[in-house]
């Protein structure tokens, strides 16, 4: 099937509907006078854009990174400090984030990789800790406190960061176009060899795959996704601080693309969003709300595994393997 | 320059470090080589340990005896961990065990807030160890440090003996090389599990108490603990406890030296804005950058507990 058929599959018909329906939040917020939700909205779609790239090395390629939440800060960190120093050129940003952020994970990938399993989850989260602790380190740029900063991303003068729905709709552009690439992603050549080596990385390698380069540059593309939702997460919030970095945001970031399904291109999206307001309702209702969103995370992982995506009774995309248990 | 006295009290305070890192990856260790069980749970018993000897100390101001009542007590809490969420998660692989124990985290750290409240809780060393010892003439340092430093030494010793000469030792190290030879042999695998992150819990515990009049008790204090003891196993290998014993002396001294000297240094040899800039930055990178260096000549760790 088309990577982007928009209604014929399953998966195709909720991520339409749930696009569309993300896209009509600011006509109905203003509607009802609510610019709150606009603001949450594309907060949970950072996070979907995040999720999605952390389940390029998760769902595709097998890889638990529990150190994710670095790429984030790291690229939220670049756009705070060059607007800092009086860069606005959103072009520049882009740039830096891509290079950086691919950079960073590219290196952090290539002594990551070496290792496997439990290793590699340790490790990634050591790695993550490390950059937070340059970022608490740094005191000159408010150290644990982080610190605020006036600007936004600046594109073209018609396009106007600083209006919340302007930068709503930049973002879910931004979505989008993560997705499309996943979907093509997936389909291509290197997705299924990622995908082989998820199953068996043995036979891959005696196939004569150079299995390490492969994971790498997945490794790489998945921290510069990450590293552009951390990008847009600096421009909506305005402020910058190490706790982007620490490792319980890791955690959450797992999280979310657990709750939405590891095994298919949008689950991650649905995960986002389910975790976001499950936390924005249980905070409401209390200031404890971790006492229960522990516990309903325990059930989730025990019971509920393959996630909203699968409760959802999709059919469709499911990527290699996991489609014959799902 | 350097000052000699420094020296010697920051390596001081680096082994009293190393010597409670290594009570709590002891039993973190145990777990994972065992039971191939990533539990980040574990900082949660040593909060847990450290909140009810703070508890017991409030009620009676004697630091012994909420030793001796926590520990029982948090053994239990593990095992009702242990029995209630863990069990079922030795099948699964590790991200359902990173998940869900990330999970019992977030609901017992607000679990603590929610019965102790958000403000931190104080216990006092007890009065035997309370005061200086002189090193050397001019050079003290805290009694109470000291007898940390001894006490993990012991335990280690404690330990050591327990896993190289008693049965239940041999069981671990058997069940640590080949988990399904030792259930088909005719050991209750699911008791000794247990029995292990009982004792694991009560490591944890030790650590967390013993660390309660340094260090203040409350929600969370077992995070950055748990991530120093990942970093730990991982230097040292993966369910080797000779291999945690090592590695959490190397932290603790790299981490606590580094801390205390490398601004320093760094002033000696760059300019000073640039020195207090990076200084404490690359002093809490320190650890992170002797894994990477370990783990890329070394992939499984100093001393890996299972071949290959």
């Amino acid at each position: 099937m088309a990577p982007l058929d928009l209604l014929k599959t399953r998966e195709g018909l909720v991520r339409t509907v749930f696009m569309a329906a993300l896209a009509l939040v600011p006509l109905v917020a203003y509607a009802a006078s609510e610019l709150f939700y606009v603001e949450f909205a594309t907060r949970i779609m950072i996070f979907a854009i995040a999720a999605v790239g952390l389940n390029f090395i998760l769902g595709f390629g097998g890889m638990v990174s529990f150190g994710h939440a670095a790429f984030i800060g790291l690229g939220a960190y670049v756009v705070g400090l060059a607007i800092y120093y009086g860069v606005y050129d959103g072009f520049v940003h882009l740039a830096l984030v891509v290079v950086i952020c691919g950079l960073a994970a590219f290196l952090i990938g290539a002594v990551c990789l070496r290792t496997s399993g439990l290793y590699f989850i340790m490790i990634t989260l050591a790695f993550a800790q490390l950059l937070f602790f340059v970022g608490v380190g740094l005191r000159q740029y408010g150290g644990d406190d982080g610190f605020t900063f006036r600007g936004h991303s600046t594109f073209a003068t018609w396009l106007d960061l600083r209006n919340s729905i302007t930068f709503f709709y930049v973002v879910w552009g931004v979505l989008a176009a993560t997705l499309f690439f996943a979907y093509r992603f997936v389909r291509s050549r290197f997705g299924m060899a990622l995908s082989g080596i998820r199953s068996n990385e043995h036979r891959m390698r005696a196939i004569g795959l150079p299995t390490y380069r492969y994971k790498l540059v997945a490794f790489a593309i998945s921290g510069v996704i990450c590293g552009v939702a951390g990008a847009l997460l600096a421009n909506l919030t305005q402020f910058v601080s190490p706790e982007y970095m620490h490792w319980t945001r890791s955690g959450e970031l797992l999280v979310m693309v657990i709750m939405g399904g590891i095994s298919s291109v949008f689950g991650p999206v649905l995960g986002a969003t389910l975790y976001l307001v499950l936390e924005e309702l249980l905070s409401s209702a209390t200031e404890h709300w971790q006492f229960l969103f522990g516990p309903i995370l325990i059930l989730v992982v025990l019971f509920a595994k393959k996630g909203l995506m699968s409760a959802l009774k999709i059919a469709g995309l499911s990527i290699g393997g996991r489609a014959g248990h799902g | 320059m350097i000052n000699p006295t420094l020296v010697l009290v920051q390596t001081l305070n680096g082994l009293q470090f190393g010597m409670m890192l290594f009570l709590f990856a002891a039993g973190l260790t145990l777990v994972l080589g065992i039971m191939n069980l990533v539990n980040l749970a574990h900082g949660s018993l040593y909060m847990l340990g450290a909140y009810f000897a703070a508890t017991v100390e409030q009620w009676t101001g004697s630091f012994l005896l909420s030793l001796l009542i926590a520990l029982p007590v948090t053994f239990v809490a593990g095992v009702v961990i242990e029995l209630a969420v863990l069990r079922t998660l030795y099948i699964r692989d590790h991200l359902d065990q990173v998940l869900a124990t990330f999970g019992v985290i977030l609901f017992l750290n607000e679990a603590v807030r929610i019965v102790w409240g958000a403000t931190p809780l104080y216990m006092s060393a007890p009065a035997f160890l309370s005061g200086n010892v002189a090193l050397a003439s001019g050079i003290n340092y805290p009694l109470y440090r000291l007898s940390l430093i001894l006490l993990g030494l012991v335990v280690a010793f404690l330990l050591y003996l327990l896993v190289a000469k008693t049965k239940l030792g041999m069981l671990i190290r058997a069940g640590a090389a080949n988990r399904e030879m030792v259930e088909v042999l005719g050991v209750d695998i699911r008791l000794l599990f247990t029995a292990v992150f009982g004792l694991g819990a009560v490591l944890a515990a030790v650590a967390g108490i013993m660390l309660g009049p340094i260090l203040s008790v409350e929600s969370g204090m077992g995070d950055g603990v748990l991530i120093l003891a990942l970093v730990v196993i991982v230097i040292g290998g993966i369910g080797s406890i000779r291999g945690s014993f090592v590695a959490a002396i190397v932290v603790g001294l790299v981490d606590t030296v580094g801390r205390a000297f490398l601004p320093g240094f760094l002033a000696t040899i760059m300019p000073h804005t640039i020195a207090s800039a990076v200084g404490p930055a690359l002093a809490s990178m320190l650890i992170y950058i002797v894994m990477a260096v370990v783990l890329f000549f070394r992939p499984q760790g100093l001393f890996p507990a299972r071949g290959g």
